[in-house]
């Protein structure tokens, strides 16, 4: 008997008795689920920026520090960024290595944990560049914030075969003695801009 | 064999240390309070998740069925083991039939309770943890002391002192900012030059066949991002039944595990990287016969959060090495004597039975009611020694009858205030040791009441 | 359950048997005066049943069923016949509401004893319907929340779960004239004593214990009230250890002295 079988016929002989599916329980909702969305993002360490067009974005971005002294910067967001990576000719992810900056587009945000949704076919050839690159920039339309977890899947469509990822702010660790350390091996910054 | 309380003897004796372990662990559970206070239906998510595990637990060979189909669509190739062993095997098959000798893994504390780190070394693989706590461990050559916290017992400096030996860090640097920098360079170099990478799973998905890892660091996406080949490892027991079932335990996993809404990554697998290769390995090891355990099944429902660790003040007190296994802490006390009843029987009594895992467990396990009813698969077994059943006999015995009762109860608080100090407060004497005895009244209740006016 | 009615007369009157635990007999009496005292002065016809000895929880707590089984039958059958049943402690009650099933479930009278065994204070405050305690009480005195009372018989709400805050010890000690009722650090963590514990586990246990009793001291309590002698035996033997400047006291104690209704 394979392994398969043999555990599946152990589960079956030893399964509980039946029980149903409950029903989800009514969630949160914000007065101000942009407001709220705002703040959860900050608090985990985020760069929050509201701005009306995405020309705004491309001026808000001179004014950071991280883009101006980029050297190698990857736009995913048409008419956003100096791109001057060509990620189409890149071989291998590990090319990715040296990106500075990623400017890249998510689909819809969650207000309750500041939380975006960004899938697999937005990260263009090498899914990796959302983590190797040292900054990170993502651009959200506005009224596209969801109010809670509940709302966002059923919002989401899993891509099959495919890849997809909530990231809420830039990476981060405690766990040296729990202090609070933003950029541990993923992006070093993460900025949002909401745009709309 | 040593046992939870003469383990934990030399951490409680350092009352600096262990107040500091315990102040650092309170404040995570003091997070954790604020982030479900701001969740008005807190309380309500806590049921649908413990409902929504029953239910997946009373169908979960079909539910595995289902997700293997939709994996095996997505281009995910599925493997089963039964143990351990097994387990270890075919992880490092994948590896070696593909020649592959550098592996970076996520926290998975399924792979802790194999061995895999050893079995795959002794074979010749470089295994990096990439988790910052895991990876200072496994410097250290010692296990992780927490599950979602693995270096939570050591101090900055203790860090330090490792970093300067193993990474070259400047000596006596403590600060955190400096030795994460340090940790990400490293890491980096061995992210970039990884052949494979290894998670966990927190969750997989029946519905579609994927599976979610949730991390912080960004650990698992650049080792799983990078290189072609990701192995994902997950206890059966993982599994949850559609999508919008994520919703409700991701809303309570960080903020359970560590005050945090949510971590910063939460990275869902649906099939490997253009030109790579994912695998499932999904593993029994005991645990389809801890299904089959009235009592003890709904330990299988845990989401490896850890708060309850965090708000145990026995676990506090005593550090996560005082439990002798992967998983220590409450949750632990029950699924390492359901492993080895023999080798861990001190664990259930390691516990005042004060509730508080309980009423913080996300999914609503009756942790410390599950610990009560172990005591007595303990006593059956005949793991607790005879001289305490016996001692019990005795107590059960004069108890029952209330003259015996009555003659001892007398005798006692006749003799004990005519003893000496240094015979009441021996050696045989263990609450003794640091506490007064409550002083023997000349009366008990029963004949102060025989002069109480009606 | 029904509330008591005061206006009844005596033939209606509900009563009620006294549960004294084992170590309060022996060792704090005067907690079981108290209590009787408290019930007494509100018009309860109490009855001491005299063949009571112990409700089990060592045994229980050790694991050992076999040898709890006898005394849950002995309670049982001494206490079955009472319409109430009330004991100054919340894990001994526990012990009747929550594990005696393992042994007595199906029995004739147990589902009544289970459903009508309380702890004083539930007792007064959902029972005996107390709303007015009248009384003085000058002095600083920290609440200590056993985990029994709080997590199993919901005496008030434990700081882990979210729902709306009551404290039903709180609500009558809160009403003494004078009384200042500290804030602790951290308002129910165990104290340690948890059974066998304290002495399997004793380092952990003291531990544990000091560090309640520098919570009270920070806060400035003078008493550590409670309403299970078997926590604040523990805290007593620590504290008389080191001599520190504190009393305990069990809430019947502090009742004692005040008029409720």
């Amino acid at each position: 008997m394979s392994s398969r079988d043999s555990i599946l016929a152990s589960l079956r002989r030893n399964a509980p008795p039946a029980s149903p599916l409950p029903q989800a329980p009514s969630a949160i909702t914000y007065s101000d689920p942009e407001r709220q969305f705002a703040e959860a993002f900050t608090s985990v360490g985020g760069r929050f920026i509201r701005v009306a067009t995405l020309a705004e974005v491309n001026t808000e971005l001179e004014k950071l520090e991280s883009y101006t002294q980029a050297r190698k910067i990857s736009s995913l967001v048409p008419d956003v960024g100096r791109t001057n990576v060509d990620l189409a000719a890149l071989k291998d992810p590990h090319e990715l290595e040296g990106i500075d900056i990623a400017i890249l587009a998510a689909e819809f945000g969650v207000a309750e944990n500041g939380a975006v949704w960004v899938p697999g076919s937005t990260l263009g050839p090498h899914r990796a560049i959302f983590v190797v690159t040292q900054h990170l920039v993502l651009v959200v339309p506005a009224g596209q914030i969801v109010h809670n977890m509940h709302q966002a899947y059923d919002r989401i469509r899993i891509e099959r075969p495919g890849f997809g990822i909530f990231i809420s702010g830039p990476s981060k660790t405690a766990d040296i003695e729990q202090a609070l350390v933003i950029g541990a091996h993923g992006p070093r910054s993460c900025t949002l801009f909401l745009v709309g | 064999m040593t046992g939870h309380a003469e383990k934990a003897a030399p951490f409680v004796a350092d009352d600096a240390r262990v107040h500091w372990h315990d102040q650092a662990l309170w404040f995570v559970r003091l997070k954790r309070d604020r982030q479900a206070e701001s969740i008005p239906e807190w309380e309500a998510l806590r049921d649908a998740a413990a409902a929504i595990k029953a239910h997946t637990l009373s169908r979960i060979a079909d539910y595995l069925e289902e997700f293997e189909r939709n994996a095996k669509t997505n281009g995910i190739q599925v493997h089963w083991t039964r143990d351990g062993a097994e387990h270890n095997d075919i992880v490092h098959r994948i590896l070696a039939d593909r020649g592959l000798t550098r592996l970076v893994k996520s926290k998975s504390m399924l792979t802790e309770e194999c061995h895999l780190n050893p079995y795959l070394e002794a074979r010749g693989i470089e295994v990096t943890d990439t988790d910052l706590g895991e990876r200072i461990v496994q410097l250290r050559h010692e296990p992780p002391s927490h599950i979602v916290l693995p270096a939570i017992h050591l101090k900055k400096e203790d860090i330090g002192d490792l970093f300067h030996k193993e990474l070259g860090t400047a000596e006596g640097a403590s600060d955190p900012k400096y030795l994460t920098e340090a940790a990400r360079s490293h890491l980096r170099q061995k992210f970039m030059a990884a052949q494979a990478g290894l998670t966990g799973v927190n969750f997989a998905i029946a519905e579609t066949g994927g599976f979610v890892v949730c991390t912080n660091e960004g650990n698992a996406d650049m080792g799983t991002s990078l290189p072609p080949v990701h192995i994902a490892c997950m206890g059966f027991e993982k599994i949850v039944p559609r999508t919008k079932d994520l919703a409700i335990f991701l809303r309570l996993l960080a903020r359970s595990a560590t005050g945090q809404p949510v971590t910063t990554y939460t990275t869902h697998f649906h099939g490997p990287m253009r030109g790579g290769e994912l695998h499932v390995v999904i593993v029994d090891n005991g645990r389809s016969a801890i299904l089959g355990h009235e009592t003890f099944r709904r330990s299988l429902s845990c989401i490896r959060c850890g708060a309850c660790m965090n708000t145990c003040p026995v676990f506090r007190r005593s550090g996560g090495y005082s439990y002798g296994y992967t998983v220590p802490g409450p949750i632990g006390s029950l699924l390492a004597p359901l492993r080895d009843s023999h080798k861990f029987g001190s664990l259930p009594f390691a516990s005042s039975l004060c509730g508080s895992c309980s009423d913080v467990c996300p999914v609503k396990i009756d942790l410390h009611h599950e610990l009560y009813a172990f005591r007595q698969e303990l006593v059956r077994e005949k793991v607790v020694p005879l001289y305490k059943r016996f001692a019990m006999a005795v107590l059960s015995f004069i108890l029952a009858r209330p003259w015996a009762y009555r003659v001892a109860g007398s005798l006692m608080r006749g003799i004990m205030p005519r003893l000496p100090r240094v015979v009441v407060y021996g050696r045989w004497n263990p609450w003794g040791r640091q506490r007064e005895l409550p002083s023997m009244p000349g009366e008990s209740f029963r004949d102060l009441i025989k002069k109480e006016s009606k | 359950m029904p509330a008591l009615a005061a206006e009844d007369g005596k033939n209606s009157m509900p009563k009620v048997g006294l549960f004294i635990p084992c170590y309060v007999d022996q060792l704090y009496p005067q907690v079981g005066l108290a209590t009787l005292r408290v019930l007494r002065r509100l018009g309860i016809d109490v009855d001491f049943p005299e063949q009571q000895t112990c409700c089990g929880q060592p045994m229980a707590n050790s694991g050992c069923a076999e040898y709890t089984r006898p005394l849950a039958e002995r309670f049982l059958k001494i206490f079955g016949k009472y319409d109430h049943v009330v004991a100054p402690s919340g894990s001994c009650v526990s012990m009747v509401r929550n594990h005696y099933a393992q042994w007595l479930e199906g029995r004739p009278a147990f589902d009544h004893l289970r459903t009508t065994t309380f702890e004083l204070c539930e007792y007064l405050v959902d029972i005996a319907r107390v709303v007015k305690v009248d009384g003085d009480f000058p002095s600083k005195v920290g609440l200590h929340m056993s985990c029994h009372g709080l997590r199993e018989l919901r005496l008030g709400r434990s700081s882990e779960v979210m729902v709306k805050p009551f404290n039903k010890v709180r609500f009558l000690l809160g009403q003494l004239r004078g009384i200042q009722l500290v804030e602790l650090t951290r308002s129910d963590e165990c104290c340690g004593f948890g059974g066998t514990f304290a002495v399997n586990e004793e380092a952990v246990s003291c531990l544990m214990g000091r560090d309640r009793i520098a919570d009270h001291e920070k806060a400035g309590a003078e008493i550590i009230a409670g309403f299970d002698t078997s926590c604040l035996m523990h805290l007593e033997g620590l504290i008389r250890r080191e001599k520190k400047p504190l009393r305990v006291m069990h809430v019947a104690e502090i009742l004692e002295g005040a008029k409720l209704s």
